[in-house]
């Protein structure tokens, strides 16, 4: 079977200004959101108190916030979680309540309120001096990527091949973070992880179109980059949409069935796919093309015509 | 020739094979309920075996397997009452010197465990658990350092008849005062021979000397207090039954406890954080006295002025005659004679001497028991962070000394949750400087459970999903490729088993993700390949250079999501580290098993022929 039949043809390069132009607004859109809302990180980077509990039937959330508040947990968050039986509870950090014991108190005091059986299932704790260390560790963590991803490419491609991958990968990450910003998600440790593994995924599409790019301008007899960087993405273009539509379907299952403690990092792994595949097509091809690109740029470097040849 | 394999190419994938499968396999076996019991203090032997089975016989439990392994005992059962049951019946029926602990026991056969072949080790968020980190009050450390030198170099100075003034620490700074330059001048030397952890100043114009501890000594205070902390933190979970728990150091400071299958978390934090020790000391005057000091507020100089827990006020003498250091035992019991919750204590042989001696000179007078608990909490005081520290310091009795007594008595004064808390942690050891727990990740078992379930329901559908697809859009080459895929999920099973690498939820996302990008490899061959076909070139020709030319793009490609996981495996913490596991290995076994794997069986079956077709 194949999708996309004989030879393909689209002028993706005539297009581009489009392209440009909705990336444009889609990344002013996220970097607004982030400057006004932020972003809304879970107690993993800001400190404080989560705590899950599942009752046998129907929670009444209107009661539990009740009794927490007249408990003086008066700034708790209720919340159902996933189903009607399941609640989450979760309670910032203040200047006198930074104890683990706060959440035994808790737990007790649902406990105290409900007649119904509760069930402990999740309770999360975490300092403030341990807040502001995952802050740290998290931003050193995509910096130390990014640095390395950039070593990487400037050491594999001539200079504009790694500028524009390197443009691509911004795009997608601002696009994803801003997707969390701008819907309020929880931005937590596993979406973290889920945004370097966005870095990687998106780099990984972009070098592929790039290394067709790149092979084409050699090979090809044309004059125009424009046509050289069309026939690429064309060629490209059947293996591109199948590895992100295979990956999707794998990330699509966990969203779905993975369970509620996951959906955070399966929605950020969406969004970067998604963003992910319309970057390596548009974003890294068009900023070549805006450097004004060139068949001299690929033949200077003689020496990567090295391959090793076994696989 | 092209597209030929030589034999020991086959081989070598025949053997990976084989390997991954075996390694792979004991995942498939689930686990046993099952009871371990240890010593706390010595490796079981075969007759403690004998003597669990009979004390499990006599009571008629039926046991599915009982072992001497790693110097302890391990008896596996069918069902978790019977497990609980048993192990009800082992605590009862065993010496106290005895540890009994529940634990699921990996259900791997013998053959497969003669081989080393173990299932992977899940994580706390799929097993159920608690996760602790914790702080070690470093300050409190050196403080007790400090203060413990402070009293030796008065008694130092006393010996050598030195004459000081006075003596006290301001500050990490302890300053001995002298009254004239000869005592001082004297003093400076013998310290200084004396007291090699410290750094001595002379402070001629106020006659003083200052001594700060050396970068050293406080360097090595820091690392005993860790690792002391790390022991007694190691003999409370004995003390609360865990079978596998995690006690590692994290940092200068900083300790990391995990306890899988506890759930009780409030009873956690008491005993792991708890300081609580006891201090023997005689009163000073009369009950009247007491009153009017708390009232005057002066306190006679040779007495301090307690409280008990009703607000009471007690003189006791500034003498201690045994610290809660000396105390080598403890249970709790109920008094026989009053019939309310007790502590019994055993002394060592120092505290057992001094407790004979105060007895037997005080008999008639009255002795307190006071009870010590320190605690740390940091708070947020604007944008910064404090530590507040308290210490309470309650009487829980006073009783007269009826008679001579040594090495063997009991207190009481407290409710018997306390009693038996407070005897639990007088048997472990005190901490050497109190902890703060600063994360907890408390997962329950329902939810652990649900974890597991929903992780591997998401594998497996969207493994399938990606096995229908592939079929379908690359005919026979995707059934290839399909094989490719399920020997990478096993060699990727298979190297965390070996590895015994943590599998957590997020790992299982990245096995997940894994799965949806190992075929990115094969499909960049397969469109080669029909490339190549397309422009006219012969089948076998085709499918070399898809392979060939293919080869460098895989390479790059994965390289880049290689790095990223490489950074998020060394910066980050916990469950993201078993993301980022599961990535980086699963990259490199879907790189083998997509470019070596499936080369060689479309070599098996296309190599060396004559084709007019292929299904592509």
């Amino acid at each position: 079977m194949q999708l996309l039949h004989g030879k393909m043809n689209i002028d993706f390069m005539s297009k581009r200004k489009i392209a440009l132009a909705a990336s444009l607004l889609l990344i002013v859109l996220s970097i607004a959101s982030l400057a006004k809302n932020g972003l809304n990180f879970g107690i993993d980077f800001t400190g404080g108190y989560l705590i899950e509990v599942g009752y046998p039937n129907d929670a009444d959330i209107e009661s539990i916030r009740n009794a927490l508040a007249s408990n003086n947990f008066k700034d708790a968050q209720v919340q159902n979680f996933g189903t009607s039986k399941d609640v989450l509870i979760r309670i910032a950090p203040s200047s006198d309540t930074n104890k683990a014991t706060i959440s035994d108190k808790v737990l007790a005091t649902l406990k105290q309120d409900s007649d119904q059986k509760i069930e402990m299932r999740r309770v999360e704790y975490v300092g403030p001096q341990v807040g502001a260390e995952l802050r740290d560790q998290g931003g050193m963590a995509m910096l130390v990527a990014l640095f390395f991803i950039l070593v990487y490419v400037s050491l594999r491609f001539q200079f504009k091949s790694a500028v524009s991958s390197i443009l691509a990968l911004i795009h997608d990450v601002i696009i994803t973070v801003g997707f969390f910003s701008i819907f309020q998600l929880d931005f937590d440790l596993s979406v973290l992880a889920a945004v370097l593994a966005i870095i990687g995924y998106s780099l990984n599409d972009t070098v592929v179109v790039l290394d067709r790019i790149r092979e084409t301008f050699r090979n090809v007899r044309k004059t125009e980059p424009a046509d050289i960087i069309n026939l690429s993405i064309n060629q490209t273009l059947s293996r591109t949409l199948m590895t992100s539509f295979t990956t999707l379907i794998v990330v699509l299952a966990l969203f779905f069935i993975g369970g509620e403690v996951i959906h955070g990092f399966a929605a950020a792994l969406i969004i970067g796919i998604v963003v992910g595949t319309y970057s390596s097509v548009y974003v890294a091809s068009s900023a070549l093309l805006t450097m004004d690109i060139k068949k001299q740029d690929f033949l200077v470097q003689s020496k990567e015509e090295i391959i090793d040849d076994r696989p | 020739m092209l597209n030929h394999y030589s034999l020991w190419k086959y081989l070598m994938l025949a053997i990976v094979l084989i390997m991954g499968s075996i390694y792979a396999l004991p995942n498939l076996y689930g686990e046993d309920p099952s009871v371990q019991i240890s010593h706390r203090s010595q490796a079981l032997e075969e007759d403690d075996r004998l003597l669990v089975e009979s004390a499990l016989k006599k009571e008629d439990i039926t046991f599915k397997h009982i072992e001497l392994a790693d110097n302890k005992v391990l008896v596996r059962f069918n069902d978790e009452q019977v497990q609980l049951k048993a192990a009800d019946i082992l605590k009862a029926a065993l010496d106290k010197k005895y540890l009994v602990a529940l634990n699921l026991a990996a259900a791997t056969p013998n053959w497969l465990r003669s081989l080393n072949a173990s299932p992977m080790y899940l994580g706390l968020d799929l097993r159920g658990g608690i996760h602790f980190l914790m702080e070690v009050d470093m300050h409190a450390a050196i403080k007790r350092v400090e203060e413990s030198l402070l009293s030796d170099i008065r008694s130092f100075l006393r010996e050598e008849k030195v004459r000081y003034s006075d003596a006290r620490r301001d500050d990490n700074t302890l300053r001995i005062e002298f009254r004239d330059t000869d005592n001082m001048n004297q003093a400076l030397p013998l310290l200084k021979k004396q007291f090699r952890q410290l750094d001595f100043t002379q402070q001629d114009e106020q006659l003083s000397i200052e001594a700060k501890l050396t970068e050293v000594a406080i360097r090595d205070e820091k690392k005993l207090a860790l690792q002391q902390n790390i022991i007694t933190l190691r003999n409370r979970v004995n003390e609360l039954g865990v079978a596998e728990p995690i006690i590692q150091q994290q940092g200068d400071s900083r300790i990391v406890v995990q306890l899988p299958g506890i759930q009780d978390s409030a009873r956690a934090k008491t005993i792991l954080g708890g300081t609580a020790t006891l201090e023997f000391r005689l009163t000073e005057g009369d009950v009247n006295d007491w009153y009017s000091a708390k009232e005057s507020g002066r306190v006679p100089v040779k007495a301090l002025l307690y409280h008990e827990r009703n607000g009471d006020p007690v003189l006791l003498s500034r003498r201690v005659i045994v610290t809660g250091d000396m105390i080598t035992d403890a249970a709790s019991t109920i008094d026989t004679d009053k019939g309310v919750p007790a502590v019994s204590v055993s002394l060592d042989g120092k505290g057992a001497k001094k407790m004979n001696d105060t007895t037997r000179e005080n008999v008639g007078h009255k002795m307190a028991v006071v009870f010590i608990e320190n605690k740390v909490e940091t708070k947020m005081v604007g944008d910064e962070m404090v530590k507040q520290r308290s210490t309470t310091k309650e009487v829980i009795n006073v009783a007269t000394i009826q008679g001579v007594f040594g090495a063997r008595f009991q207190i009481t004064g407290m409710e018997s949750q306390e009693a038996r808390d407070l005897s639990l942690l007088l048997r472990a050891g005190s901490l050497r400087a109190p902890i703060e727990i600063i994360e907890e990740r408390t997962i329950g078992p329902n939810l652990g459970a649900d974890n597991i379930q929903q992780g591997y329901r998401s594998v497996m559908i969207g493994f399938v999903l990606v096995l229908i697809f592939m079929a379908v859009y690359y005919k026979t080459f995707g059934l290839i490729a399909n094989l490719a895929l399920t020997f990478n999920l096993v060699l990727l099973i298979a190297i965390l088993s070996l590895l015994q690498a943590t599998l957590t939820l997020p790992g299982i996302a990245g096995i997940v993700l894994t799965v949806g990008m190992a075929v990115d490899a094969n499909v960049l061959i397969f469109e080669r390949i029909r490339e190549e076909l397309k422009n006219g070139n012969s089948i076998q020709a085709s499918i070399h250079a898809g392979y060939e030319k293919a080869f460098s793009t895989i390479t790059d490609a994965n390289i880049t999501t290689l790095i990223a996981a490489i950074v998020l495996f060394s910066l980050g913490t916990g469950p993201i580290k078993g993301f980022a596991v599961t990535l980086s290995i699963g990259i490199l076994t879907s790189m083998f098993s997509a470019i070596v794997g499936t080369r060689a069986i479309v070599n098996f079956v296309y190599g060396n022929r004559n084709l007019k077709k292929i299904s592509i």
